[in-house]
């Protein structure tokens, strides 16, 4: 039998207003993958801050390596042996690689203040020649794929004697084939005795790489059980605890006719020569791999790029974008990839985020009729179904979840033709994932014109009518439904023909 | 939320006393240090004294005003001080011509800062210039004007009226025992009742927050970006306008060198405020109290006799301390 590294108990967590964690629970053994599961908002994330030393619980013990510790702050834990890799990476990318890892414990001459930079070098590029990461230990941050900032930030958790390494998302914003690496890397720390705590919305790769499951659910400890007894829908289960009979609860829907038609769009070092229709009714999904320029297609699309070449039109009619103002006015929404970037003003009210667009539809002159403004966002937050305490809440307070529906909301509110969705569901638990598909649904059976662009292939198979695959800003191929299997998409993504 | 904010659903109705507290904590902080004053001295409450601090504030609360807007978009101004310069001197010198020109005067004296203030509201909305840098870059340009116009010499305003903004009473004092509703303290009211509507109940107040909040969003929600940060600017150019005519006509001189370090005093009102400078939140009655709250620690050490040298540090102090405490509250 493995010892155990890490056991946590009982421990629970009040904000105002909310018990964010009520008795939750986890038990690490020594080299061991652990997944920790639950729905957005099941509280993985605050459980996993009070082990950082981010948060204080008000109840409850941490074990760690047999010892009962007390944690107070990332420093601490760091020295504990437990570090942690964000979902959202910030290496300071104007640093070398060396530099980024020795961050904190630089290698000095002697005694002295004066940072000793050949050892560090040496020390780095050993390491990651062990990693078989192929770059020099003077490449600055800047120039590394997200991929290779996080196997960076690996690195640098394990070679400062990291006994448990907590990853929160991390395959998030990474490829396919970046995925097998970090799996590798997974398996390598396996090797060597060291814990990870692996959190993701990824049921496949739970089935992957983990070793046992421990599930939260609305801040409570729910059960840990080993991977291989368990499959996807009883995991699903114990997450939600309901069953989800249909995850792609598709609609059938009529189809009818063009609203828009792309011709030959160009932007330079991006993508080229593209060239679709979306007709109502009709839910057209783009597949491929990260950075094969679907975002960037969509970004032209909507305004917020300039396209070097090519036309746009709708209904028909040729349109000029040169800003969001004018796709707007022309009937198109976007929601972007990334919510906290350009999706939500974080900062502020429900209410501001959703009638951001529409606020000249709820002026009386030169003033704003707040009591309809109020009215109609309440309304359509309702048929939504986002789960808020009122209006007024701060949009950065929601679950990634939510957030998605305020976003949805904000867009309904202008009753788009064209709805753009960019990566709809990332970072969204079970549940809300599969209100957004149907929410879909009910959007294209109300005649919107979908364009999905989703990186998850069962997404992207679950709810199209039609599937698009882009590679290195060009279009690989079309597909039907009906008319391929999933290996079919997923050749035509990686490069081989139709 | 405060008085202003708007914000009405669920913060209060609760009735949760931090909550409540966190909500006024900046009134508590500035009563508390009015409590001290007025056990200290007799006279800090005296119905004159009051009336003093008012008229006080009144030229800082403008420019903290439309500072506060500007703070909000995510930017800031440093060239406040030298636009009222600007301000002042061609109210004065166009009267100089010819006394009898008064609204000219102001008109012509108030735009003058408005059009200085695009080249700031160019360089940030449009081509995407640090605030910080862009204003300074105004800032000296707009100093370099005044004095240039000026010829760096003082000009005596040569017009009763105009003086009376600066001087005058709404009403004889002597009929009240001497205490008087200072014309000062008037127009720092019609400019808060402005900024408030314009801020909280139109588009243009909403878009405001939404650029400062992000501004990537904003402009994915269709927001004109650009535009929203120039008039921005130029409406806070007005705004210093307004101070600088204020202070012209309470010197009754247009001086090229007046607003020197005024931004300072702005941005501080706006800070201990609770605005924050990563903007997109903020509110007018923050600036107000923040306004107060400088006007009253300046007036109650004078009246305790603390020496201007001490009463510099115990300002910076308070300023931390203000902004710890707002912080502290804020924090969940």
């Amino acid at each position: 039998m493995r010892k155990m590294i890490l056991k946590m108990e009982g421990i629970s967590k009040s904000f105002p207003g909310v018990k964010a964690l009520d008795g939750a629970a986890i038990a690490v053994k020594e080299g061991e993958v652990h997944a920790l599961m639950g729905e957005n908002g099941a509280g993985k994330s605050t459980f996993m801050k009070i082990l950082n030393g981010l948060l204080e619980p008000d109840e409850g013990s941490i074990e760690f390596a047999g010892q009962r510790v007390q944690i107070h702050s990332p420093a601490e834990a760091l020295k504990l042996g437990i570090a942690m890799i964000y979902q959202e990476l910030n290496p300071i990318k104007d640093m070398t690689i060396a530099d980024n890892i020795f961050l904190g414990r630089e290698y000095t001459r002697g005694n002295s203040a004066f940072v000793d930079k050949k050892k560090a070098e040496e020390e780095a590029d050993k390491l990651l020649k062990e990693f078989g990461l192929p770059v020099g230990a003077k490449t600055h941050m800047r120039e590394l794929s997200i991929a290779q900032m996080q196997m960076i930030e690996i690195i640098k958790a394990v070679s400062s004697g990291a006994k448990l390494i907590v990853m929160d998302e991390p395959t998030s914003s990474l490829t396919d084939e970046e995925i097998a690496i970090l799996f590798q890397t997974i398996q390598d720390l396996k090797q060597n005795n060291v814990a990870v705590i692996y959190i993701s919305h990824r049921l496949e790769e739970i089935f992957q790489i983990a070793d046992r499951v421990t599930v939260l659910r609305d801040g409570k400890y729910i059960d840990s059980r080993k991977t291989e007894e368990l499959d996807r829908d009883s995991l699903i289960n114990m997450m939600v605890g309901r069953k989800l009979d249909n995850i792609f609860p598709k609609k059938i829907v009529d189809i009818g006719s063009i609203v828009l038609e792309v011709k030959k769009l160009t932007r330079k070092g991006a993508f080229e020569d593209i060239s679709f229709d979306v007709r109502a009714g009709e839910i057209v999904g783009f597949y491929g791999l990260v950075g094969a320029g679907r975002s960037e297609v969509m970004r032209a699309v909507f305004g917020l790029d300039r396209a070097d070449q090519g036309e746009i039109w709708m209904d028909g009619r040729r349109i000029r974008v040169k800003r969001p103002q004018d796709a707007i006015s022309n009937g198109i929404a976007l929601v972007t990839e990334d919510r906290k970037d350009t999706g939500l003003v974080l900062c502020r009210s429900i209410r501001e985020n959703i009638a951001l667009p529409s606020l000249g539809e709820f002026c009386k002159g030169v003033f704003l009729d707040k009591e309809k403004e109020s009215r109609m966002c309440r309304e359509i937050a309702g048929k939504l179904t986002v789960k808020m305490s009122g209006l007024s809440q701060e949009a950065g307070n929601l679950s990634g979840g939510n957030q998605q529906k305020v976003v949805l909301c904000k867009w309904m509110m202008k009753s788009p033709k064209l709805l753009i969705l960019d990566e709809p569901t990332r970072g969204i638990d079970v549940g809300a994932k599969a209100e957004i598909h149907s929410l879909m649904g009910d959007f294209a059976k109300a005649g919107m014109a979908i364009i999905m662009i989703s990186s998850e292939l069962p997404e992207i198979i679950g709810m199209s009518d039609r599937i698009i695959v882009m590679g290195e800003g060009k279009i690989k191929g079309e597909f039907k439904l009906g008319e391929y299997s999933q290996d079919d998409i997923l050749k035509c993504a990686l490069g081989g023909k139709k | 939320m405060m008085a202003f904010g708007g914000n009405k659903e669920g913060v209060l109705q609760r009735g949760n006393f931090r909550q409540y507290i966190r909500s006024y904590a900046l009134v508590i902080i500035f009563l508390g240090v009015c409590a001290i004053f007025a056990i200290a001295s007799p006279t800090f409450l005296s119905p004159t004294n009051i009336v003093g601090v008012f008229r006080q504030i009144a030229i800082n609360g403008v420019l903290a005003l439309g500072m506060t807007l500007v703070i909000i978009t995510g930017g800031i101004d440093l060239s406040v001080g030298s636009l009222m310069a600007i301000t002042g001197v061609v109210s004065a010198m166009i009267l100089e011509n010819d006394p009898n020109m008064l609204a000219v005067a102001l008109i012509v004296g108030i735009g003058a800062a408005a059009v200085v203030s695009m080249w700031t509201a160019v360089l940030v909305a449009k081509m995407k210039i640090a605030p910080f840098i862009a204003s300074l870059s105004t800032m000296t340009i707009a100093r370099g004007i005044a004095l240039v116009l000026a010829d760096g010499i003082p000009h005596t305003i040569k017009n009763a009226e105009y003086s009376q903004i600066g001087n005058g009473y709404l009403w004889d004092a002597s009929l009240t025992g001497g205490v008087g509703f200072p014309i000062l303290v008037l127009i720092l009211i019609v400019i808060a009742v402005i900024t408030t509507i314009i801020l909280y109940n139109t588009k243009f107040g909403r878009y405001i927050y939404a650029v400062g909040g992000n501004e990537h969003a904003a402009e994915a929600s269709g927001v004109n970006v650009v535009k929203i940060k120039f008039w921005t600017y130029v409406l806070n150019g007005v705004l210093c306008g307004v101070a600088g005519m204020m202070l012209a006509a309470r010197i009754t001189s247009g001086q090229p060198n007046a607003g020197d370090g005024y931004e300072l005093d702005a941005i501080t009102a706006v800070i201990i405020g609770g605005t924050s400078m990563a903007g997109g939140s903020g509110k007018i009655s923050g600036t107000i109290i923040g306004a107060l709250i400088i006007g009253v620690l300046d007036n109650g050490l004078v009246l305790l006799g603390v020496s201007s040298y001490y009463q510099q540090i115990i300002k910076g102090i308070i300023i931390a301390v203000a902004v710890l405490l707002d912080m502290k509250t804020k924090k969940r």
